[in-house]
């Protein structure tokens, strides 16, 4: 097994890991499903009505230029509302659960049936489940488009980012599944598949399955991100589509096979400097986080993310977990001005974290501690002005910020030149996080990508 | 600091859209974000929190990377004028003199280019970008202290302007905007800013032909000029020996390198450079690549010349080169300038080393520039994007390969 020891990079500390235990169970009563999860959608078509009752595994949307690809409902239950915003743009489609839950039945199959599987009784039950859309594709980082043929699929079994959950607990004792979604995978893409797995810590038995190759990753973030993954085993060349997944989607993909059923409970971690008592919670996709925090913060003042401080979402406080986040990261707002001397740009700092080192900036001497940071940008929007920092926290051989001027410049040939179908925003995160100029570095990176999917 | 914090809120709205002053927001907000970080909140989508640099912090580190030079260079400027006069002074009172004769440099190059920088601001409506805060001390510090305040100011408007917004301001300038300036002085008003002009007289003016009370055999020329005149037969040490006859041991190599000696108000001495350098490198705000490739392109080709030989100046020493004239100063504040030297890693190896490399060429070879840094610099900046483009390019012909491979 090979070993990729990545130098660059920038982990971020901070305060409020989960801690290894799992809260008591208190579901909320409602969840939803945001079309805004999947970037690439083009045109949401919503298929229930307010007042419809639905199954685990119901249809509730697709997108009108991937028809066979469905978006379900996670739970059984009401439709309780059908949130829209401007221009009626298809915001949140809210179920009221059921007390008791109720799936869509699917086959179940014994191990030695499902190794007679072909890749035609696969393929159309995935479409339907509402799995699919945990399916992404490089170049873009969208929904998968089933008609393509990826050349490899990647599986990261680990999340570098700050406060990230540990998939080795969240994703305890599900090895069977996790192999029985390989091999299903295997055989309607047939190619390759690898995993990536952190060599800082022991590999779990989770992440120790047959049929994939398996390639160790050792550095600071973001060693765990596919696509840095990707760019070190096999580059994506123009032309070439591959499929990432993260674990929990092949886990469902096990689940859906074995037992029948779309099964969207999941663990995720509620963490963050404000939560009075950061560990993990048993829920189901797209919960309303009000549950996870009630009596649970130190301060009303503060910032809900669905997802990590680094590439997250903020949500309301009775807002949904996003469709791919394992994480609900709470953070202290910090929407007060700062006079320069005694905490601004002419004072010392040794309580905000910095990957730079100018003057006054002192956390560089304490590269371990943990830090608590507010949502301050920190500054003003500014031209582009320092050089060489970005390339020092993107372990690829990418220059990041002639890729960002080229999209800044629609340049077509010159983004595809400088690498756009390799990264998508969690790899430019960090030029965000530690920008100069706080230029917003991941939303230029999707707009390039646009670019080049419009054409 | 609420009090003063709600006082600049309560003005906001005369500056906002609608407001009478609306023309002037980005001068308020210049004023209102110095004083205090605004409140802005991470957006919706994309990094929740942010790292605590900002480009005011990473501009005042430059400008702290350069007190050393200025106060030195102020007390040197006091130095020079007590040493031509032969008159005793203590530390207290050379300093003196030369803070009053260098701080109008400094308020006149500020002020005129500020205000070009906030006309364009408002005209143009984009924020007041902070990086005039080291280029309007830069200015001062390569003119020699004699220098007319007129000239300064005709010198900082021209330099912000065509040096950096006609390419739309900063951060896309091409040359860099200090050395635009001293270049527009030096082909512009060449008697104020070359010759013997280096050392003040009593008023802060250029010692004239015939001034009375000088030291005996008194020449105000640069170790740079002596060393260009250097005959055939002699050696340029020598030469720089025989120069400093008036005072003796004004050109030891020691005394070049601490910078006790004629020039530019902040580029004399190696050793503050190499303070502001260390300051620099240590913040990570300067490449030290480029420092250290321009030290070593200048080195390496006063070896070479060395090896050439043939004339008294082709054989100085190569280490001489380091300590006299401003390739210090240059290649700590000026060839850093991030905006204006190359961006990439590989670049800025290269493009350091041909400037020190150039610098020495122009002096030795080109009888008519006695200092070569300034223009090195400036040919590289113009240079330094054709580097980058090759090193670009290797990078994408990597990911070409990868593909056909």
């Amino acid at each position: 097994m090979s070993v990729i020891k990545l130098k660059k990079g920038f982990d971020i500390n901070l305060v409020g890991e989960a801690d290894s235990s799992v809260a008591p169970q208190r579901l909320s009563k409602t969840f939803a499903l945001k079309p805004t999860d999947f970037i690439g959608m083009y045109r949401p078509k919503v298929v229930v009505k307010e007042g419809d009752t639905v199954k685990a595994g119901t249809p509730l949307f697709y997108d009108k230029k991937l028809e066979e690809v469905m978006y379900v409902a996670p739970v059984s239950g009401e439709i309780v509302k059908i949130k829209r915003g401007e221009k009626r743009k298809l915001l949140e489609i809210v179920i009221l659960a059921d007390s008791t839950m109720e799936y869509v039945p699917y086959n179940k199959y014994t191990v030695s049936e499902l190794s007679s599987l072909q890749r035609d009784d696969i393929l159309p039950v995935l479409l339907k489940s509402g799995i699919w859309p945990q399916i992404l594709q490089r170049p873009y980082g969208i929904v998968a488009d089933p008609k393509v043929q990826p050349k490899a699929i990647f599986i990261s079994s680990f999340d570098s980012h700050p406060l990230a959950p540990d998939y080795n607990f969240i994703f305890k004792g599900q090895e069977q599944y996790f192999q029985v979604g390989i091999n299903l995978l295997k055989k309607i893409a047939n190619c390759p598949i690898h995993l990536g797995v952190s060599a800082n810590v022991e590999v779990s038995k989770v992440f120790s399955p047959k049929n994939v190759e398996i390639t160790k990753f050792s550095g600071k973030h973001p060693a765990g991100n596919v696509g840095v993954q990707i760019h070190h085993i096999a580059p994506i060349n123009k032309g070439d589509v591959v499929w990432t997944l993260n674990p929990y989607g092949i886990i469902q993909i096990g689940k859906l096979f074995m037992e029948g059923k779309y099964d969207a409970s999941k663990l995720v971690a509620i963490v963050g400097a404000e939560v009075s008592k950061p560990q993990y919670h048993y829920t189901y996709l797209g919960s309303c986080v009000d549950k996870f925090i009630e009596e649970n913060l130190k301060n009303d003042h503060v910032r809900c993310v669905s997802g990590n401080a680094l590439t997250g979402e903020r949500i309301e406080k009775n807002g949904y977990l996003g469709f791919y986040d394992h994480l609900l990261t709470v953070l202290p707002e910090g929407d007060r001005p700062r006079f320069f001397l005694t905490d601004g740009w002419f004072a010392p700092i040794a309580n905000r974290l910095s990957f730079h080192r100018a003057l006054g900036l002192l956390s560089f001497l304490n590269p371990s501690k943990a830090y608590n940071l507010d949502t301050s940008m920190n500054g003003e929007e500014r031209a582009f002005v320092m050089t060489g920092a970005f390339e020092e926290v993107t372990p690829m051989d990418i220059l990041p910020l002639y890729l960002v001027k080229a999209i800044l410049a629609h340049d077509y040939d010159e983004m595809e030149a400088l690498g756009i179908y390799e990264v998508i925003e969690e790899d430019v995160a960090l030029c965000e996080f530690i920008a100069v100029s706080k230029q917003p570095i991941q939303q230029i990176i999707r707009d390039g990508i646009n670019l080049m999917r419009e054409g | 600091m609420k009090f003063l914090h709600d006082i600049l809120e309560k003005q906001k709205p005369m500056f906002e859209k609608g407001g009478k002053l609306e023309k002037f927001y980005y001068l308020f907000e210049a004023g209102e974000t110095f004083l205090f970080t605004p409140a802005t909140t991470t957006p919706t989508k994309g990094a929740q929190v942010r790292d605590a640099i900002d480009l005011k912090r990473m501009m005042f580190t430059v400008v702290i990377a350069m007190v050393p030079c200025l106060l030195f260079g102020m007390w040197n400027v006091g130095h020079q004028h007590y040493l031509a006069f032969g008159k005793d002074a203590d530390f207290v009172g050379e300093f003196l003199f030369g803070l009053q004769h260098v701080l109008p440099i400094i308020l006149v190059a500020y002020t005129a280019g500020g205000l070009v920088e906030v006309v364009f601001a408002i005209f143009r409506k984009h924020p007041i970008n902070e990086g005039y805060l080291v280029t309007g001390l830069l200015i001062p510090l390569v003119c020699p202290v004699t220098i007319p305040l007129w000239q300064v100011a005709i010198a900082s408007i021209f330099a912000v302007i065509i040096g950096k917004e006609v390419f739309g301001g900063t951060g896309m300038n091409v040359l860099n905007v200090a050395l635009t300036a001293r270049a527009f002085l030096y082909f512009n008003y060449p008697l104020q800013i070359s010759g013997e002009i280096w050392t003040a007289n009593a008023t802060g003016n250029i010692i004239a032909k015939g001034t009375q009370g000088l030291v005996d055999g008194y020449s105000g020329a640069t170790a740079l000029a002596v060393a260009a005149q250097t005959k055939a037969g002699e050696t340029v040490v020598g030469n720089l020996a025989k120069a400093s006859e008036w005072n003796p041991g004004l050109y030891d190599f020691t005394n070049l390198a601490i910078g006790m000696i004629p020039g530019s108000i902040g580029e004399t001495s190696l050793v503050m450079a190499l303070i502001g350098a260390f300051v620099l490198v240590a913040t990570g705000v300067a490449s030290w690549q480029i420092i250290a490739s321009a030290f070593g392109g200048a080195y390496f080709m006063g070896l070479l010349l060395n090896m050439i030989g043939g004339n008294p100046y082709l054989e100085l020493p190569a280490h001489y080169h380091l300590v006299i004239g401003g390739l210090a100063f240059g290649a700590v504040f000026m060839a850093t300038d991030p905006v204006s030297a190359s961006h990439t890693a590989t670049g800025k190896w290269i493009y350091g080393f041909f400037i020190g490399f150039l610098t020495v060429l122009i002096r030795v070879i080109n009888p008519a520039f006695p200092e070569g840094i300034m223009l090195a610099i400036l040919l590289m900046n113009v240079f330094a994007p054709l580097i980058d483009y090759y090193v670009i390019q290797a990078n994408k012909n990597r990911r070409l390969k990868r593909a056909t491979v």
